[in-house]
């Protein structure tokens, strides 16, 4: 079995190559914004002001909102660009996050372009026009030349931030040395979280003391070190990007929400594409709502969703319907509203359900969320990042009229470690390996106020008809049962790599023929 | 020397720097004639710098006109004027980001040399104000001694064969000996190639013994100009006097000192 270091490696020239190309480019983009804007304002110090003070407050963005702002704007321009000149782009991936990582670059530029030139001695400034320069010849021969130091350093600085920024542009789809960390956080793999971390600070050094040689080399007039240093950041950037260059086309594109489950499944389709000879590629780590988005516009291929997920959030329904009701609302929602196929359900639902530790949940006699009502005032209650804003956690609270001192939110890893101690009750997953491996009890909710989730295979409006495609996913509908899951989430979560699990799944799968 | 045509004229010009700042130049009216070396004198604020800023428009009059051959200054390119005088600077101004060669090379490449002419250009000058090529060429300003930047700052000046140098205390901060030396080679150079000076200087004696007539500010007021001769011996204005006064009471106490020794 490979190793997780192993499977690091083995990913490392894809997610180093894509890190690398995702920077530069928005650190030319900042660049080629910043600059020109520095000189336009020199003279303007109204203009300097305004401009200092948008930079300041981008700034203060946190990095991930900038970039998920980003995702939902392209996707409209993009639509917009589509009804009304034909064109449409990828809002996926790339362009959100060079746009987010080059805004992010301007303010250090900005300021340090504006900074560097105003500390110019005014006496040398005098001395250009006297001998007869004018004020662009100033500027070039004399200004920028003697405040070159002073830019460096603040391209230095962006140059920094921007590589370790890009991590996040992950869950926007765009692949990145992020990749490790949120998938690592997800699966557990706390080997690939620092792989990534290791990775990302590594490359940001190796650039930094390269850049340094450089700014070195501009503020002591040697040719050499500039040189050198605009080599050695080539060398780096050229060994980056190789072997990415020379990848074969992507293939089919499968989306993966970052959670073992998710990669698993993702895994196990990329592979029977490619046992039919066909081209694939993971993208993984993508938020709820971009996967989503990106099918919708063809920007993957497929991906596993929650019917559940696609009637609350998507939908906006807040009833509760059975089981096959509501697949065939979804199946006829999906067709009319975004054109996007279901191929069918794999068999196993991953539902949201409240879980307390069995021993808590005896003592107390709670075995329905309708016996925990009563003790809820007393208890904490523990979820993910998207529990507490979804429709059914609403749902829960008035049906059952749950009432908890507080609620808690944190990784879903952390939720399970947390149950019994930092929280009484989590809201788990139904197909989670951890219920088990935690001795948690699932309370039934005989009131149904939880829809329920099975596990589609959704495909993009363009690939409703891929015999191809069709053909490598019909042998995974209804063949996953909730145990197999369950299993195989377990062996990712006890750090087997999710394509381990993955083969291991399609195996059981089958045998069970 | 008053025969030949001015090269160029100050008619009552004012400045002020700001609409409610005291005047720095105040109704100046003045002839300057080709080949002729003219130093300026007066306390430090007396408006010395602005006159000379305003000959090649570094800076504009508030009032008057000053004229270049006869033309008003208005209807010349500020740039192509700038390009066609020499100007040495108040603490000199060099690049320190370029090496001597380029610092002098600077005007002609801005009016667009061939590099051939630029580089026999660079090496005639650095011989002319007596730094060896080989030696001094490729050095950066900050390798130089006060001296020898003072010399490069004047053959900056003179790189593009202007006809007019504006030198802002040329040989200010620097030790007697090398002063009185680039002073004199100054002067052999300004009589060799024909040059019209306007000088500004703090130095009285050094006024007296370069220029052929000395102009004498006060407060923005040009109180005096006539030949050195003239301002020793009979100074009409009473700052002019009192100024003039130093270099001959120097003068005095030398000798008399000479005199007591023997």
């Amino acid at each position: 079995m490979e190793t997780a270091l192993a499977e690091a490696f083995r990913l490392l020239p894809d997610h180093l190559g894509q890190h690398v190309q995702v920077s530069a480019t928005a650190l030319a983009l900042g660049l080629a914004i910043s600059l020109p804007l520095a000189i336009f304002a020199l003279r303007r110090p109204r203009l300097r002001t305004v401009l200092l003070g948008i930079a300041g407050v981008v700034q203060t963005i946190p990095g991930i909102a900038l970039l998920a702002l980003f995702f939902p704007l392209l996707l409209g321009i993009a639509a917009l660009s589509g009804a009304w000149f034909g064109f449409e782009f990828s809002a996926l991936g790339f362009l959100p996050s060079v746009l987010a990582l080059a805004l992010y670059s301007v303010l250090p530029i900005l300021r340090n372009t504006i900074a560097g030139v105003e500390g110019i001695d005014p006496a040398l400034i005098q001395a250009a026009r006297g001998v007869g320069m004018t004020r662009w010849q100033s500027l070039r021969m004399v200004e920028l030349p003697l405040a070159a130091p002073v830019i460096m350093a603040g391209i230095r600085t962006s140059t920094v931030w921007v590589i370790g920024t890009a991590t996040l542009s992950t869950p926007v789809g765009q692949t990145s040395l992020g990749n490790y960390i949120f998938t690592g956080l997800q699966i557990q793999n706390w080997i690939f979280v620092l792989f990534g971390c290791f990775a990302a600070a590594i490359l940001a050094l190796a650039i930094d003391t390269m850049l340094g040689m450089m700014e070195r080399g501009v503020a002591v007039r040697s040719r050499m070190r500039i040189l050198i240093g605009a080599a050695g950041i080539a060398l780096i950037v050229l060994a980056a990007l190789g072997p990415g260059l020379m990848r074969a086309p992507a293939g089919y594109l499968i989306g993966a929400k970052p959670f073992a489950e998710q990669i698993i499944l993702a895994s196990l389709i990329e592979q029977r594409l490619k046992a039919e000879g066909e081209n694939a590629s993971r993208r993984e780590g993508l938020g709820s709502t971009v996967a989503f988005s990106a099918l919708a516009a063809g920007e993957i291929d497929a991906y596993v969703e929650y019917s559940g997920t696609i009637y609350t959030n998507y939908m906006k329904r807040t009833d509760t319907r059975p089981r096959e009701e509501t697949l065939a609302a979804v199946t006829e929602w999906l067709a009319k509203e975004h054109g996007i196929a279901v191929v069918g359900g794999l068999g196993f639902e991953n539902a949201y359900a409240l879980a307390m530790p069995r021993a808590q949940a005896e003592k107390l006699g709670i075995r329905t969320i309708a016996d925990l009502a009563p003790h809820a005032s007393n208890l904490t209650i523990a979820g993910d990042y998207e529990f507490f804003g979804r429709p059914e956690w609403n749902a829960l609270r008035n049906t059952y009229s749950l009432r908890f001192s507080q609620a808690r939110q944190m990784l879903s890893e952390f939720m399970y470690r947390a149950a019994g101690r930092e929280a009484d009750v989590i809201a788990a997953y139904t197909s989670d390996g951890r219920i088990q491996q935690y001795d948690l009890v699932v309370l039934e909710d005989p009131k149904n106020a939880i829809p329920p989730y099975d596990a589609l295979v959704v495909v993009a409006p363009g690939r409703a008809k891929d015999e191809r495609l069709l053909k490598a996913l019909k042998p995974l509908i209804g063949a996953i049962d909730i145990e197999a899951m369950r299993a195989a989430n377990l062996q990712a979560n006890e750090g087997r790599s999710p394509a381990a699990a993955a083969r291991w799944l399609w195996e059981r799968i089958q045998n069970a023929k | 020397m008053t025969q030949s045509p001015p090269i160029i004229a100050f008619e009552s010009v004012s400045k002020r720097y700001a609409p409610d700042a005291p005047k720095a130049l105040d109704a100046v009216t003045l002839e300057v004639t080709t080949g002729e070396f003219l130093a300026v004198i007066g306390a430090s604020g007396c408006g010395k710098t602005t006159l000379l800023s305003l000959i090649n428009r570094l800076n504009e009059p508030t009032e008057g006109t000053v004229r270049f051959e006869g033309t008003d200054l208005r209807d010349l390119d500020p740039i192509h004027l700038r390009r066609s005088m020499g100007y040495v600077f108040q603490g000199v101004g060099l690049f320190p980001h370029m090496t001597v060669a380029e610092n002098i090379a600077i005007t002609p490449r801005l009016i667009g040399w061939n590099k051939t002419d630029i580089a026999r250009r660079v090496n005639e000058l650095l011989d002319l104000v007596r730094l060896p090529s080989a030696e001094y060429a490729d050095r950066q300003p900050d390798a130089l001694s006060g001296g020898q930047r003072q010399r490069i700052g004047i053959a900056r000046a003179l790189a593009a064969r202007p006809r007019v140098v504006l030198m802002d205390e040329p040989f200010g901060a620097l030790d007697p000996l090398t002063r009185e030396a680039l002073a004199g080679d100054y002067r052999k150079l300004h009589d060799e190639l024909g040059l019209t000076s306007v000088m500004i200087t703090h130095d009285m004696v050094e006024a007296v013994l370069l220029a052929d007539r000395i102009a004498v500010m006060q407060a923005g007021r040009l109180v005096e100009i006539g030949t050195p001769h003239a301002l020793l011996t009979d100074p009409r204005d009473e700052a002019a006097r009192a100024m003039m006064a130093t270099p001959r009471h120097q003068a005095d106490r030398l000798n008399a000192l000479i005199a007591r020794g023997e």
